[in-house]
């Protein structure tokens, strides 16, 4: 569904992604681990237009879109739930999903709906500012707000970070959900453990470069992953 | 920010209040003698135009939180456009003496048939003529100068109202905007006074300026407001939700400005005179104030401020400025220009114990109605940072 090819990215004066090469069947779960600084961050930022390329291009089924503009990506059905969560902290939760869907013009009640079915907790809280919501909770909404925009592929960029496990444990069991209901998603993980496990194609990414690939099973029993990612 | 059957609610209780706000100044601007109060309806009309003003600046830099100081530049194109396009061509020698003449030959209430529709519609276009030119110089403006954040955008903006205040002084441009001397002898509000009828002055400032807020309401309450809220909250998320920031930035730029123009052009009928010297980096400040004072992304807050900063510096705090005597004895500090001096310590105090403002961020519907307290909810948004 998506393939990269030869994707190089300088970011802040460096070269970031040095030449990686993978691909994203559509259906399934993919994650790419690594350390901070390996380039995963810029990975998906470069695919969501965030950043330029510096070479190497990127295809979303048989269409070229390197260095299109974020808002031209994000209506091609590509999506971003960006680190650290980024909710818009003074504006209620359901105008935080509403933005979600800003490029879309038709009706949205189906899909707050179909968020609010996922995490309910939302719902219960839809009024209120989502500043004010924890840490999960936001997680969540930044999830939900993701989802908003009808993604044919999400990207999640470090979704347990800062999270306590019970949490973390929710997050991963909805981001399975929401493939199971038909979302590629595209996930990229310090905690290499979790994501591993349900992962049905993983990476790993190292300086830049990608140096293991293979099922989540595999990596999960690779001694050099076990060793540099699993303790 | 509300639901929508509250806000529909809320939407018919303002407009009733407008409506009743039109009928009280055609009944105070009539049953009172507008010469014997003076003041009063100085306020009013002044406070309606800052209002919109007002309302403008918030658009920009309260809701899109893009800190601009541009707003008395745009306000100067304004009431230029305004004035060059009504005033009447048989006083147009007498304006423009200095320059033997006016480089333009037409005046909009007369291409209308002059009279009561030729005013009408010629004071509407010529508004809205104002608008688009101030609009249209934020366009060309925005293009550099929206590539910069925060302070570095005040600076430029400022910068550029500095310098279109010179520009228009220039005296090359003399035909067109007549120097540095004033433009007069266009249509005013009290224009729209009916002699030997009903005066309409007051109600027409306050109509204008209703309208023009109306739409600002309009567009913050709609998807595009939303996405201008996200960029002021969040730019990397709102890039990322597929909210062209550019796009959108130019957008609210343009928007504010051409009501800044709309605002300015009321300025001028305002003041029955227009002169570049007037829209100054202090105007700039003063309806920064009221944004300040009133509430940073509280349109309600910006009209209520506006109202009780024009009465404040113009009116109420006047007796400060006279001696005065408390039987032999002469009151100390009590001159010309103690009134200053005052207004600033209110302004202070205001500033020191509202921080938000009067308003926040609320709008004057949402005062009316509670929200439903969820159990375990925290309430407030003193988690939002």
């Amino acid at each position: 569904m998506l393939r990269i090819d030869d994707l190089r990215v300088n970011y802040g004066g460096i070269e970031a992604v040095k030449g990686i090469t993978f691909e994203v069947p559509e259906g399934k779960i993919v994650t790419l681990i690594g350390a901070n600084g390996a380039g995963k961050s810029t990975t998906l930022r470069s695919i969501a237009g965030l950043v330029k390329p510096a070479s190497g291009r990127i295809h979303l089924q048989a269409e070229d879109i390197t260095a299109l503009a974020p808002d031209r990506i994000v209506s091609k059905g590509i999506t971003l739930v960006p680190e650290g969560r980024h909710v818009f902290p003074d504006l209620t939760v359901v105008e935080n999903l509403k933005i979600g869907a800003y490029l879309r013009k038709d009706d949205l009640s189906h899909d707050l709906e179909w968020v609010y079915s996922l995490f309910p907790r939302l719902k219960e809280r839809s009024w209120q500012a989502a500043g004010t919501l924890s840490g999960g909770e936001q997680q969540m909404l930044a999830v939900g707000r993701a989802l908003m925009s009808r993604p044919k592929l999400m990207m999640m960029d470090e979704p347990s970070l800062g999270l306590a496990p019970l949490v973390v444990k929710d997050i991963f069991s909805i981001i399975r959900k929401i493939n199971e209901q038909g979302v590629t998603i595209l996930l990229i993980e310090q905690n290499a453990n979790m994501a591993l496990h349900i992962a049905d194609l993983a990476y790993v990414l190292e300086t830049g470069r990608i140096t293991i690939k293979g099922t989540g099973k595999e990596l999960l029993s690779n001694e050099a992953v076990k060793k540099a990612y699993l303790g | 920010m509300l639901k929508q059957k509250k806000s529909k609610k809320g939407v018919f209780i303002t407009l009733i209040g407008v409506v009743a706000l039109l009928a009280l100044t055609v009944v105070l601007e009539n049953v009172l003698d507008p010469t014997k109060n003076i003041m009063l309806f100085t306020v009013l009309k002044k406070g309606a135009v800052y209002a919109l003003v007002a309302s403008s600046m918030n658009l920009l830099n309260g809701f899109t939180g893009l800190f601009s100081l541009g707003q008395a530049g745009f306000m100067l194109l304004g009431a230029y456009a305004y004035a060059i396009f009504t005033i009447p061509n048989s006083a147009r020698e007498n304006v423009y003496y200095l320059y033997g003449g006016s480089a333009i030959h037409f005046s909009l209430p007369e291409l209308f048939g002059g009279g009561a529709v030729g005013l009408i519609l010629g004071v509407l276009l010529a508004l809205i003529l104002a608008g688009i030119v101030a609009a249209a110089v934020a366009w060309l403006i925005g293009l550099p100068v929206l590539r910069l954040k925060s302070d570095y955008l005040a600076i430029a903006t400022l910068g550029f109202a500095e310098i279109i205040r010179a520009v228009f002084q220039w005296d090359k441009l003399g035909p067109v905007t007549n120097g540095a001397n004033a433009l007069k002898s266009y249509p005013t509000f009290s224009s729209f006074n009916i002699p030997g009828g009903l005066r309409l002055s007051t109600a027409v400032a306050f109509l204008m300026a209703a309208v023009c807020i109306a739409i600002i309401l309009l567009l913050i309450n709609s998807s595009y407001g939303r996405a201008f809220k996200a960029i002021r909250e969040d730019e990397v998320a709102a890039e990322a939700m597929g909210i062209n920031l550019a796009k959108h930035k130019r957008l609210s730029f343009c928007i504010s400005s051409f009501f800044a123009g709309v605002g300015g052009g009321m300025f001028a009928m305002f003041a029955n005179q227009v002169q570049a010297k007037t829209f100054t980096t202090a105007l700039t400040y003063e309806i920064l104030l009221i944004v300040v004072i009133g509430g940073i992304g509280s349109i309600s807050g910006s009209c209520i401020a506006s109202f009780l900063y024009v009465a404040c510096s113009e009116w109420w705090l006047r007796f400060l400025d006279e001696e005065h005597f408390i039987g032999t004895f002469k009151l100390p500090l009590m001159r010309n220009g103690f009134r200053m001096v005052v207004f600033s310590v209110i302004i202070m105090i205001v500033v020191l114990f509202f921080r938000r403002g009067i308003m926040g961020d609320k709008e004057l519907p949402d005062l009316f109605q509670k929200r439903k307290p969820k159990p375990g909810a925290p309430v407030g948004k003193e988690g939002a940072k």
